[in-house]
């Protein structure tokens, strides 16, 4: 006899103590620390924090740990509990010029003031395992001294190469000229509305999947839509924090949050009656977070294409398509979301199919000769 | 006996945000089958998953409600248990499984069998909010055509589908006009619950989390779900009884008993087939066991 | 209803792109059932008149005054975008030189020629579907390929499918651009045939622009040359095409005697 399902509740309690037994992995092992995340799995801390929209390097380890390592899963989990936090009001802008970076390179100039700093980087490693002693820890590589510049312990300084440009106008303005300074909307509070203004823009970016703004990215420097980028600048370091307290009356500095910043230099534009400037794109994201800053300093020039009157033919350049799927939560939630009963609707499908199948065959009895014999050729039978 | 989540405010969201998405719903009542947007926040289950109707849900729930939560019709599905466990956990609302016991029914995919009464509220969980979104992808393009009410490119479809297969094709999610002035996407019952809609005593509250849009219809609305005067709208029909409590002119789910694709189909909403088998059984006549020998 | 009154009154209508003119001080009335061709070399101006007046343009000087079908004259300029949608379902139409931005490519041809008339509240069925049998056969689209979307169909065909669902909800006025460009010369005759036979069976007032002389003289009653934004000349086709007075005209005219 057939008895309906039931045990639904019980089977989820089950389901969350395999998810958990599964989580901890060998009991006989430690258990990972949060600080060891937080420290030794810095590049994934920084991407969830980046797309969680949430800087706070213990929080997110918390949620990666909690996760089992899946980012998307970590990062759903710090916007669930960003939405909970009381706002209490608007930083003021930060100066990313304005600490010593640990990372700052420029690919247009051979030099420039400040040089080129590499900091921590992959970049020139090679990608081979490291042989790791059995104390578990790698070897320690020995750190170069650089040469002293005369200048003794103290950073040089390193103005921004888009600065440098902007002095003698090669460059866009960094900021619309006679727009004053207007409050940047905030996506997470209003509803998005196409079209979207850059700021509105960036902000999406800057949340967005590093995966799906890399492939656009990389679409658009082969063919799909173009923008000649150069890698003005990209920063890697701590940024002070200020928050100008009403009842104060002055800022006061909330502390530091490490930043990823990437200034694309792009196809210049201008005419018989403009001089040739070059045009910008621009990337930010918290913590060490190059390759989304780049991808993201990318879409963003690609998606500016019609502010300087370019054809807009190419996936990277269509706005509605780019923010619409760019949010990883949002995208990852619907994909996922197949996976829950459906049979309502097949069923609803099920019994369609089915009539027309009936009237195919009736129509095939009735009469044999005006059916092709391909079932599939509806537009035969139907003659 | 009201209880909240440690750390969190009653129904999972701060009061402003509360706020703000009934600010949504009175525009959206006001403009009957209007997609009003809204800020959208997150709550902790997947988008996809119900994060509109949550949000709703959470907007509207107060001390004194009885909240039933329902997926495929049925109490006892996953997605259902999990989001009325979610309520319990940051309300301490009274739940239930009766339908006429409820005075909020979050659902996803099906009306309950049970006629609403007025004074109960209904919240469907929408995926696609948008009725012309297949034809029409661009939502600055989409929200022209509702602004002016052009609305060819859906009847196009509907005649392209019969040119095609000599009906209409759309079995789920079936376009109803509203108060005769807007397209609205039903969200994805079957157009057999269609019918329901029309006229309802109840409130009707859609929310779609993804796509951060609400829309309502107000209790006693025309929705008429489209079609031609010679192809009219056709609901499904079923041409069986449900196996275990033998109503018919409900809504059936196909279950599928042995591997030679033998199968058999009872009633989707679980209350109504618990209910009527229970009913059955008192009266002394035809019993479960008998109907499913 | 004021027969006195032209169809379409346009006075110094200019449309500017940035600092440059594309069209400039242009004056022409369009009476009921009048083909009226615009002529002249690429550069002309002619495509952005025709842009200006069908309202895709904005209208940056001058003024153009439609007779709506119940008498009342209309500053387009005035019209909200509700009535200028209103306007396209039932009154106008707009043939494209590229039938694929006049249809929908993957709909059937029996769905392309049936919308207008969905959109305008039509709601049998039978009767979309038979009202678009019926046009197909008037252009002479076969009508077993009703149920084929004009992805499958030539160049000529799909610009004749263009037509018909223009002219299914029997438009006043139809601006047309280029209509048989791109097409081969037999192809174009006939097409330019079926334009006049169906102008003249509808009192259709047309406004089509062309760079070829010979569909002037083919269908048009009236022509006007444009050069460099303005118009030159404009008078009856015929002695405009016989007579140019102007020098520009007497060269387009006497450089197609030569080709």
């Amino acid at each position: 006899m057939y008895v309906a399902v039931k045990g639904g509740e019980r089977a989820i309690a089950n389901a969350h103590a395999l998810l958990a037994k599964r989580g901890r992995g060998d009991s006989r092992l430690p258990r990972i620390e949060l600080a060891a995340v937080a420290g030794q799995l810095g590049v994934l801390v920084s991407r969830v924090m980046t797309e969680g929209s949430l800087y706070d390097p213990e929080l997110t380890a918390r949620a990666i740990l909690q996760a089992q390592g899946d980012a998307l899963e970590a990062i759903t989990l710090v916007r669930s509990y960003r939405t909970t936090l009381p706002r209490f009001g608007y930083t003021l802008p930060v100066d990313t010029a304005g600490l010593p970076p640990q990372r700052r390179i420029s690919a247009t100039f051979k030099d420039l003031p400040g040089g080129q700093q590499l900091g921590a980087t992959f970049d020139y490693t090679h990608r081979l395992f490291t042989h790791r002693g059995t104390s578990g820890t790698t070897p320690r590589t020995p750190r170069v001294e650089p040469e002293a510049h005369g200048a003794g312990p103290e950073m040089p300084e390193m103005p921004r190469v888009t600065d440098l440009l902007a002095a003698s106008a090669l460059i866009e303005p960094d900021h619309a000229s006679g727009a004053g300074d207007p409050e940047p909307g905030d996506l997470t509070r209003e509803p998005t509305i196409f079209p979207m203004s850059r700021a509105e823009r960036l902000q999406a970016l800057a949340r967005a999947d590093e995966g799906f703004l890399l492939g656009l990215a990389y679409s658009t420097q082969r063919g799909y839509g173009g923008t000649h980028p150069f890698a003005g600048e990209i920063r890697v370091g701590e940024v002070e924090v200020e928050f100008e307290a009403p009842e104060l009356g002055f800022a006061v500095p909330l502390g530091r949050v490490e930043l990823t910043e990437c200034q694309m230099i792009n196809q210049f534009t201008g005419s018989a009656d403009t001089p040739a400037q070059f045009t910008r794109g621009y990337g930010l994201a918290f913590g060490r977070s190059e390759r989304k800053a780049m991808s993201m300093s990318m879409v963003d020039r690609a998606l500016r294409a019609g502010e300087f009157g370019e054809r807009i033919v190419a996936p990277a350049q269509d706005e509605e398509f780019v923010i619409s799927h760019s949010d990883n939560v949002q995208a990852a939630g619907f994909v996922e979301h197949l996976k829950l009963p459906h049979y309502v609707d097949f069923q609803a499908e099920l019994g369609l199919v089915r009539r027309l199948h009936g009237e195919f065959r009736s129509r095939v009895e009735e009469k044999p000769e005006s059916v092709l014999t391909d079932p599939t050729d509806l537009a035969g039978a139907r003659a | 006996m009201s209880t909240a989540l440690d750390g969190y405010n009653i129904g999972y969201l701060d009061e402003q945000t509360k706020r703000m998405i009934r600010r949504a719903l009175l525009k959206a009542v006001a403009i009957p089958g209007f997609q009003v947007p809204f800020a959208s926040r997150e709550v902790p289950m997947p988008r996809g998953w119900g994060t509109g109707g949550v949000q709703v849900t959470a907007s509207i729930i107060g001390q004194e409600d009885v909240l039933k939560v329902i997926d495929q019709g049925a109490d006892d599905t996953t997605n259902a248990v999990s989001i009325r466990s979610f309520f319990a956990a940051v309300t301490g609302v009274r739940t239930t499984t009766r339908t006429d016991e409820a005075t909020i029914i979050q659902t996803r995919h099906r009306i309950p069998e049970t006629p609403l009464a007025a004074g109960q509220t209904i919240v469907y969980q929408v995926p696609g909010p948008e009725p012309l979104r297949f034809l029409e992808p661009r939502e600055t393009e989409t929200r022209r055509l509702h602004a002016l009410a052009d609305y060819g490119l859906m009847y196009v479809k509907l005649y392209e589908d019969i040119a095609k297969y000599g009906h209409i094709a759309t079995t789920y999610d079936y376009p109803v006009m509203v108060a005769g002035r807007y397209l609205m996407s039903p969200s994805p019952i079957p157009s057999f619950d269609n019918p329901k809609m029309h006229r309802s005593p109840a409130l009707q509250l859609f929310g779609a989390g993804r796509e951060k849009r609400i829309y309502a219809v107000p209790p006693f609305t025309d929705v008429e779900s489209l079609g031609f005067e010679d192809h009219p709208f056709e609901p499904q029909r079923f041409d069986q009884p449900c196996a275990v409590c033998g109503s018919t002119g409900v809504y059936l789910d196909e279950v599928i008993t042995d591997d030679k694709g033998g199968s058999m189909f009872v009633c989707s909403d679980t209350d109504h087939c618990e209910r009527a088998a229970a009913a059955l059984t008192h009266s002394g006549a035809v019993s479960v066991e008998e109907v499913t020998a | 209803m004021n027969d006195a009154q032209p169809l379409l009154e346009v006075r110094s209508a200019g449309h500017r792109y940035g600092n440059r003119y594309g069209c400039r001080d242009v004056d022409l009335d369009l009476w009921p059932g009048e083909v009226l061709a615009v002529v002249g070399e690429s550069g002309s101006g002619k495509t952005t008149l025709l842009g200006t007046l069908s309202q895709r343009l904005s209208l940056t000087e001058g003024s153009v005054r439609y007779r709506l079908a119940d008498g009342t004259v209309a500053d387009l300029a005035e019209l909200s975008e509700a009535a200028v949608r209103r306007l396209w379902r039932t009154e106008w139409g707009f043939v494209h030189q590229n039938p694929a931005d006049g249809l929908r490519m993957h709909v059937s041809a029996g769905g392309n020629v049936g919308e207008p008339l969905m959109a305008t509240g039509w709601r049998h069925y039978g009767r979309v579907r038979a009202a678009a049998a019926d046009w197909l056969q008037r252009v002479e689209i076969p009508v077993d390929r009703i149920d084929d979307p004009p992805v499958t169909f030539s160049g000529g065909m799909r610009q004749r499918l263009q037509i018909a669902r223009n002219l299914v909800v029997s438009p006043r006025l139809v601006f047309m651009d280029e209509p048989t460009s791109g097409l081969d010369v037999s192809v174009q005759a006939r097409l330019l045939d079926l334009i006049r036979s169906l102008a003249a069976e509808l009192s259709l007032a047309v406004i089509i622009v062309t760079h070829d002389l010979a569909v002037a003289r083919l269908i048009s009653h009236r022509t006007l040359v444009m050069k460099d934004g303005r118009v030159i000349e404009s008078g009856l086709t015929d002695r405009v095409l016989d007579d140019p007075q102007a020098a520009y005209t007497q060269l387009l005219v006497s450089s197609i005697l030569q080709g």
